[in-house]
């Protein structure tokens, strides 16, 4: 785990009260999940398109659905949980605004962390040398990039604003801490908790 | 094969030579009381077990058969050249582990291979039941097993596992008896028979029923209705697989690799699937056919209810699995499961297997079904001593 992920799995952690109800949306191998379990006591849940992730999710101990989250969000009663967890899988989604919409109807809160691509290195990169950005947070190349949506920090919280989402904490974090001053310049993540 | 033989080729992590056990009550005047309102005694099941009940009784696991299974699921029968049907799932070091659990198959009522059927001889008339045998259900099935457990002395079991018509009857357990069950893991099922799976079993029994050795059941001591029989297996073993899993196993190939103009069966596949009918008419009851495929199609475990409702009681952790290839079974079946398990707030996890080999596939994704059932028992386990 890099420290950048450390420092993010902190700062969720610490937004997530104990023996709450949490559902990760593209929780991957289960570690974000696993660690609140033994942390946090937490009732977990994940849903993952990755059939090899389920496979790791299961070694852990993680409950898990295979599911596209593309086909929508279904199911679920209004408030089935305390916490949606969208960790740096809102911009993977076809249509993220549909997801947003029921992962607020679905949790009590919801917590998003997204890559800045607004990030100063990512601006240099495309005014000097013309290219599409590769940073820290957008590590892939654009012919193998998983993320279909690129989105500032600024986009997000004006997003918000439109919708009538109340972010009620949000933390931006650089390549090793984190960012106070200028986040859409200087921050390479934005991990946002917003309520209805 | 001799003992000796047999014996010298049972591979190490195999549970070895194992004998199926019986198990006989509801004796009249104590009958079971049917699905249907009719009454059922007395009863034998067929089952058979591998590894060791702990002291607390806390390492049990059912294992449900599908349609034409039987309760030797795993190990040898003295002389027997093929192991038990899911031999591949069951022993040392294994998916179900017996060095670590009790593992329990039991053929189920309705059935032919020494649980009571209709090929079983009725106790008033003193011959066999034929089509006097009632209509039995997947909760039937499991009525009945839950006094082989009892009998067995065991309070909760660790989990109820099975594919097919076993994910029906493992549906059932942590229905019916949500106390009874720690976890259960239905595979490749589905909580109510789709039109089009009533529809096969139809084609299929008609086949058994219009052969004429079928005589409305009554041909015990007779010549069997073998051919029709078989047709039906025929047929079920086309929805088994899938396109490309035929198309892989036999493609177009020919046993004399040349088109011989006639009706032989000169293609791979026709070869199998008489073989595949032939045999099972060896081991199989034509009657049980009607009667277990009636039971799967009467199956649908919410009824007028909404599936998310009858699953309000489940205590147990759900692990399903699915195989994206199955198309008798398809995976959306699965996934209502899943749905009714996210408005009841059941805890579950579900797989989607990336297989080929169509329905089949439960008895193959060996490797995946492993690594998956594995986790989730060690999981269920620890919970359970917490």
């Amino acid at each position: 785990m890099s420290d950048k992920i450390k420092i993010e799995y902190s700062i969720v952690m610490n937004w997530i009260k104990d023996e709450s109800s949490i559902l990760d949306l593209g929780c991957g191998d289960g570690e974000l999940l696993s660690l609140l379990v033994q942390q946090k006591k937490v009732r977990a849940q994940g849903i993952e398109l990755d059939e090899q992730a389920i496979y790791k999710c299961v070694e852990r101990g993680i409950s898990v659905f295979h599911e596209d989250l593309d086909n929508g969000l279904k199911g679920y009663a209004d408030k089935s949980f305390d916490y949606v967890v969208l960790y740096q899988s809102l911009q993977q989604i076809k249509k993220p605004d549909i997801i947003l919409r029921d992962a607020i109807n679905v949790g009590r809160k919801v917590i998003v962390g997204i890559p800045n691509f607004a990030y100063y290195k990512a601006r240099a990169q495309i005014f000097f040398k013309g290219i599409v950005p590769v940073t820290t947070s957008l590590p892939y190349e654009w012919y193998n990039t998983p993320n279909l949506h690129f989105l500032s920090i600024s986009d997000f919280i004006n997003y918000c604003k439109n919708k009538g989402f109340k972010i009620e904490k949000s933390i931006f974090i650089g390549e090793k801490s984190i960012i106070k001053i200028f986040p859409n310049l200087f921050a390479l993540t934005g991990i946002f908790l917003i309520s209805k | 094969m001799d003992k000796k033989q047999s014996d010298n080729l049972i591979p190490k992590n195999n549970v070895g030579i194992t004998e199926t056990k019986y198990f006989t009550f509801a004796e009249p005047p104590n009958e079971l009381v049917l699905d249907s309102g009719e009454k059922l005694g007395p009863i034998t099941l067929a089952y058979e077990t591998y590894g060791k009940l702990n002291e607390d009784k806390s390492n049990a696991i059912l294992c449900e058969h599908a349609l034409s299974g039987d309760a030797h699921a795993a190990g040898y029968h003295k002389g027997d050249k093929n192991p038990g049907w899911w031999d591949t799932m069951i022993g040392p070091g294994k998916a179900f582990d017996t060095d670590k659990n009790y593992i329990i198959c039991s053929n189920v009522i309705g059935g032919c291979r020494g649980s009571t059927g209709p090929s079983s001889i009725n106790p008033k008339t003193n011959k066999p039941y034929g089509m006097e045998f009632p209509i039995i259900t997947i909760k039937d099935m499991v009525n009945a097993q839950r006094y082989l457990i009892d009998h067995l002395g065991i309070k909760k079991l660790l989990t109820v596992v099975g594919g097919s018509m076993g994910g029906m009857q493992t549906l059932q357990w942590i229905v019916s008896y949500p106390d009874r069950v720690c976890s259960g893991i239905p595979i490749a099922t589905t909580a109510k028979h789709s039109s089009q799976q009533i529809a096969f079993n139809e084609v299929e029994r008609q086949a058994v029923m219009s052969d004429p050795n079928w005589q409305d059941g009554n041909y015990y001591g007779e010549s069997a209705p073998i051919r029709g029989l078989a047709v039906a297996r025929m047929i079920g073993h086309i929805t088994y697989m899938s396109d490309k899993s035929m198309a892989e196993k036999f493609g177009r190939r020919s046993k004399e690799n040349k088109t011989i103009f006639k009706f032989d069966p000169d293609f791979e596949v026709e070869g199998y699937l008489h073989y595949r009918g032939d045999s099972f008419v060896k081991r199989f009851d034509a009657n049980t056919y009607l009667y277990i495929t009636k039971a799967l199609d009467y199956f649908d475990i919410a009824g007028d209810k909404q599936l998310y409702e009858v699953f309000k009681n489940v205590k147990a952790e759900l692990l399903i699995i699915a195989f994206k290839s199955d198309w008798l079974y398809p995976a959306y079946q699965s996934r209502e499961i899943v749905k009714a398990c996210k408005l009841a707030g059941v805890d579950a996890t579900y797989c989607e297997i990336d297989s080929t080999y169509g329905h089949d596939a439960f008895l193959l994704e060996i490797e995946q079904e492993t690594n998956l059932i594995k986790h989730f028992l060690e999981h269920v386990y620890s919970g359970r001593k917490k």
